[in-house]
Parts: structure tokens; sequence; C-alpha cells
């Protein structure tokens, strides 16, 4: 079957997709984005989690055919995605990312104290920055619900933080790096840096 | 595989009306599991993603009717008022990820005696709608919808529609017991609602019998000594041993197994743990507010 939906802000059309198919197989495999990564298939590890209209969801346990004409936010688009939002919203509707620019997008980094020439998100610049990253499987995920949270509550105590992450794996860094960068994230936001 | 994507709810029960073995997949956390594994290749998947009034609740003057999709997330925002007992058994579920997914009618399709939904809704009191084409709507009382392990009432060509769940009068409490806070299947767990209005207390079991069960013969047993001893008027503290008592017959409502999460024995013992405990958490929040409407008059 074919599944027509949105990506990161453009249309995206994928073919010969089967039925049975989640929507990170789709993702992965017929789009080209394997941002979300595949760990465990079963909504353990939260490894593969974007937004499905706004909200966190792994991705391997929704169905390709009920994504038809929904918006979904991948840790591709996550730098536009949040570019977007502090900036009030896409006006002009050429805002978003494309598949090529999304399949080539590479963690560039930028100069955290002046924010300027961000290529990246606050969410993901904190990453680097707290060393919150060992060998990255997990980060996708994390960074997706992570800026979510952020999105929703400004001001989170460590508490709302492992709450919201709760979801996510992470075998390699033991948290403590991750519950750093979000908060640096946090500190950075309601400074308005 | 054919994907029906139905866009009513009368569509819905057309589509299972024509093709009863399909399996419906509302926020897939069951369903996609059993795909992904190929432990499941169903020759239909019926979508109910699309089926708005599968994702609204109503409250009226003494139920809550919840649409089978709502999601657990928002029973935890919405519903903490009307439904405190399934509110914090949501919030046990799995992962912000899986609770923004899943919902109660997913819980009582699959119908695993581990289910966190049920000894909630088993506590509060309530009947699941559900819909055919063919006969139209009827009602199913709790207590008659978990029929065997991972079995439930429901016809091949009847859907879910809600669950209509009594508004709790009283303090509710959910309790489950597992290796850590988040992502965790209960190795047992207990809910208890206090219902002053009928003077009446029930339970549910869940992960401790090839079913979720209420335990009746505490609840008897608890609501002829409450009645006995004028407890519900004179808001006294429950003595230790009509706690211990009550805490011996849910271990004994208890039919458990020896699994890979925990051993029979062990389950029995903590059901009764948790039936102490949750006894006493509602009746000290039943005194509190006793205590404070007695104070404003
Ligand atoms: C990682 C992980 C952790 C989990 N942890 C928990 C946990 O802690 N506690 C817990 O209780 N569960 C847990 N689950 C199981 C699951 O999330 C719940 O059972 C959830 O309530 C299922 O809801 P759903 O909408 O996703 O169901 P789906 O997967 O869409 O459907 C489940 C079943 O119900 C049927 N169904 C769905 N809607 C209807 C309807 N309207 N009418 C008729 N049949 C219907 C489907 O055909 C299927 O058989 C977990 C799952 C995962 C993947
Ligand atoms: S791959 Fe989806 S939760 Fe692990
Ligand atoms: S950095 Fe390796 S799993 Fe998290």
């Amino acid at each position: 079957m074919r599944v027509n939906f949105t990506v990161n802000g453009r249309p995206q059309e994928a073919d010969d997709v089967w039925e049975g198919e989640s929507l990170l197989y789709v993702l992965r495999e017929r789009l080209g984005l394997p941002g979300s990564k595949n760990a465990c298939e079963q909504g353990e590890c939260g490894s593969c989690t974007v937004r499905l209209d706004g909200v966190p969801v792994c991705s391997c346990l929704v169905a390709a055919g009920q994504v038809e004409g929904r918006e979904v936010v991948t840790v591709e688009g996550l730098a536009e995605y949040a570019k977007q939002r502090a900036e009030g919203g896409c006006a002009t509707g050429a805002c978003g990312t494309s598949l090529d620019e999304a399949k080539s997008w590479q963690a560039k980094g930028s100069d955290s104290q002046t924010g300027e020439g961000t290529e990246l998100s606050p969410v993901q610049q904190a990453f680097i920055d707290a060393g919150a990253v060992q060998c990255g499987f997990c980060t996708p995920g994390l960074l997706v619900a992570a800026d979510e949270m952020l999105e929703r509550n400004p001001n989170p105590t460590d508490a709302d933080i492992r709450e919201a992450l709760s979801g996510n794996l992470c075998r390699c860094t033991g948290y403590e790096k991750i519950m750093d960068a979000v908060r640096l994230a946090a500190a950075r936001q309601s400074e308005g840096v | 595989m054919d994907f029906l994507r139905p866009a009513s709810w009368e569509e819905a029960l057309a589509a299972k009306a024509e093709h009863p073995t399909a399996v419906p997949i509302a926020g897939g956390t069951d369903v996609m599991v059993e795909i992904n594994f190929d432990h499941r290749r169903p020759e239909y998947l019926l979508d109910l993603n699309r089926i708005g009034d599968l994702y609204e609740w109503e409250v009226g003057e003494d139920t809550v009717r919840l649409g089978a999709s709502v999601p657990y997330t928002k029973i935890m925002e919405n519903l903490r008022a009307e439904l405190p007992g399934l509110a914090l058994a949501s919030h046990t579920v799995a992962s912000p990820q899986i609770r923004n997914r899943g919902g109660v009618g997913g819980n009582l399709g699959t119908a695993s005696p581990a289910g966190d939904a049920h000894p909630a809704l088993l506590a509060a009191g309530a009947e699941v709608e559900v819909a055919s084409a063919a006969r139209g709507t009827r009602l199913i009382p709790i207590d008659e919808f978990y029929t065997g392990v991972k079995r439930n009432a429901l016809q091949p060509d009847e859907l879910i529609r809600a669950v209509r769940i009594q508004k709790a009068d009283g303090p509710q409490q959910y309790s489950k017991v597992g290796t850590r806070n988040a992502m965790v299947i209960a190795v047992c767990a207990f809910g208890l609602a206090l219902h002053p209005r009928t003077r009446t207390v029930r339970t549910g079991i869940g992960s401790a019998a090839p079913t979720p069960v209420r335990a009746k013969a505490a609840e008897e047993f608890l609501n002829a000594a409450l009645a006995e001893g004028g407890f519900w008027d004179n808001g006294k503290i429950i003595t230790p041993s009509v706690a211990k008592q009550f805490a011996d017959l849910c271990s004994a409502a208890c039919n458990p197994i020896d699994d890979v999460r925990g051993t029979a024995s062990y389950r029995r013992h903590a059901v009764g743990v948790m039936a102490r405990r949750t006894l006493t958490w509602t009746w000290e929040s039943y005194r509190g507010a006793r205590r404070a409407t007695e104070g404003a008059a």
C-alpha cells in the first residue's frame, strides 16, 4: 500500500508498504531516515521515539497505515522544529526539512555561548556540551523525548526529567550526564540563550 | 494482509461484521509487538485511529463514559478526580511513549491478567460498552468480562466502544509490585475503592490468577465488619485484626502461578501486604474527609 504523510514538515509518500509494517521501518528503510533507531521493536527502549501529531511515541509500535495524513517529526528534523518553535511557527509555509537535507543531516555543532549559527536544537547542543553521548544509539530517542518535555515544561525538576525520560534506555552513560544535559538545556532555554 | 481504515464507528462495525477475524488496532502497543515478532499475522488489520468518538469521554452524574481509545496520558491528566484508581493505575503503565498511545480499550482487548486497568475497573465498578452491526449495543459487567487467560467476553463481530465507570464516591488506591517504577509488567497488583454512598468496599487483583479478579470474600467480610463497628459513621481507625483478616482473605482470593516475574507464594504474600496498605491509605483519607466536612458543619 501507499502511505502519504508529513515528515519533518514536508509531505512524503512511501510506496510498497507492507500492511503490517511499522512507522519505524518506513522511516528507516523506505524514506532513508535512519536517525530513529531500532533496538527492540517492542516499545521497551525508546530509541525509536518520534513525534506523531506532536505526541512522543515509539515509532516501532505505530502501524505504517495509521500515519496516513498525519505529521511526524524525527530527530533529523528536530533542529528545524525547535528553531521554528522559538521563532513562533512557520509563517511562510516553506519551513521543514526536506528528505535530502534530512538524509544528509549531520551534527555540526555551534558556538553554544553565542548561539550563533545554530544548526542544532538547544537540546542537541546541550547533549554534546554535557558529554551525554557515548555510543549514541539511545541519543535520537532521548533528544526527541527531552525536547518535547522542555516544550511542555520549561523548568523541570529532576523528578520531571526522570519521568519524561523513563521510556528511554541507555546502556552506556548511567544517565547522570543525560540528566546534566537536560538541566543545561532547560537553564539555557530559560536564560533565552 | 489488508489494512482497513474505517472513518466512522458505523463503518468500523460494518467492517468487523464483514471480516470477523480482523484484528482491531488502536494504540498498537500490544498488536504491533506481536506483528513485529511474527507471533501474529492477521489477515486484516482494522485501524481505529480515525474514529474520533473513541478518543472522547463524557462525565455524567454517576458514571464516566470513557472512549475505548482515550490514551492513559489523558486519563491521568483529565480524570484524576472522577477516576482516581484508574488514573493511578494508568500512571504505572510502561512509559510516557506507551501511555501516549495505549488505552483501556486495548487493555480490555488483550485481557492480560497483568493489565493495569483491570484491578482499578473491578474496584471502581464498571461496564464495558460493546457493539456490533447486527445486534447493536450491549453492556458487559466488568466482573463478567474476563473469561480466561487473555480471553474476554467479546463476540467476533463486536468492538469495544467505551467503558462506563462509576465515578468515585470515596477514596481509591492502586498498588503494583515490580522491579522498578517505569516499564514494568506487574508481578502482582491491587486496586481498592471505598464506596461510602453504599457503604461498601470493592477490590481488584491483578497478575495473581488466570484473570483479573475481585476478592469477594474479603469485601464481604470487611463490609460486615465496618457496618457492625459503625465505622462509616464514627470514622474510627480500622482495628489491626480487621485489617489483617481482610488482607488474609485477599491473599486467599489469589490463584497465582510461578513464573519469571515471581513465585506464587510471593504473589499471595504481596497481595496481602498491598491489601492492608491500600485499606489503611484509603481509610485514612476517608476519615480525613469526614473530619473536614464535620469541622465545616
Ligand atoms: C513496552 C511495553 C510495556 C507495557 N507495559 C504495560 C504495563 O505496565 N501495564 C499494562 O497494563 N500494559 C502494558 N503494556 C501493554 C499495552 O500497552 C496495554 O495493554 C495497552 O492498554 C494496550 O492498548 P492499545 O490501544 O495500544 O492496544 P492495541 O495494541 O491497539 O490492542 C490490544 C488488543 O485489544 C484489541 N482492541 C483494541 N481496541 C479495541 C476495541 N475498541 N474493540 C475491540 N478490541 C480492541 C486489539 O485487537 C488487540 O487484541 C505494555 C506494552 C509495551 C509494548
Ligand atoms: S525500537 Fe521502538 S522502543 Fe525499542
Ligand atoms: S550512549 Fe550508548 S546507549 Fe546511550
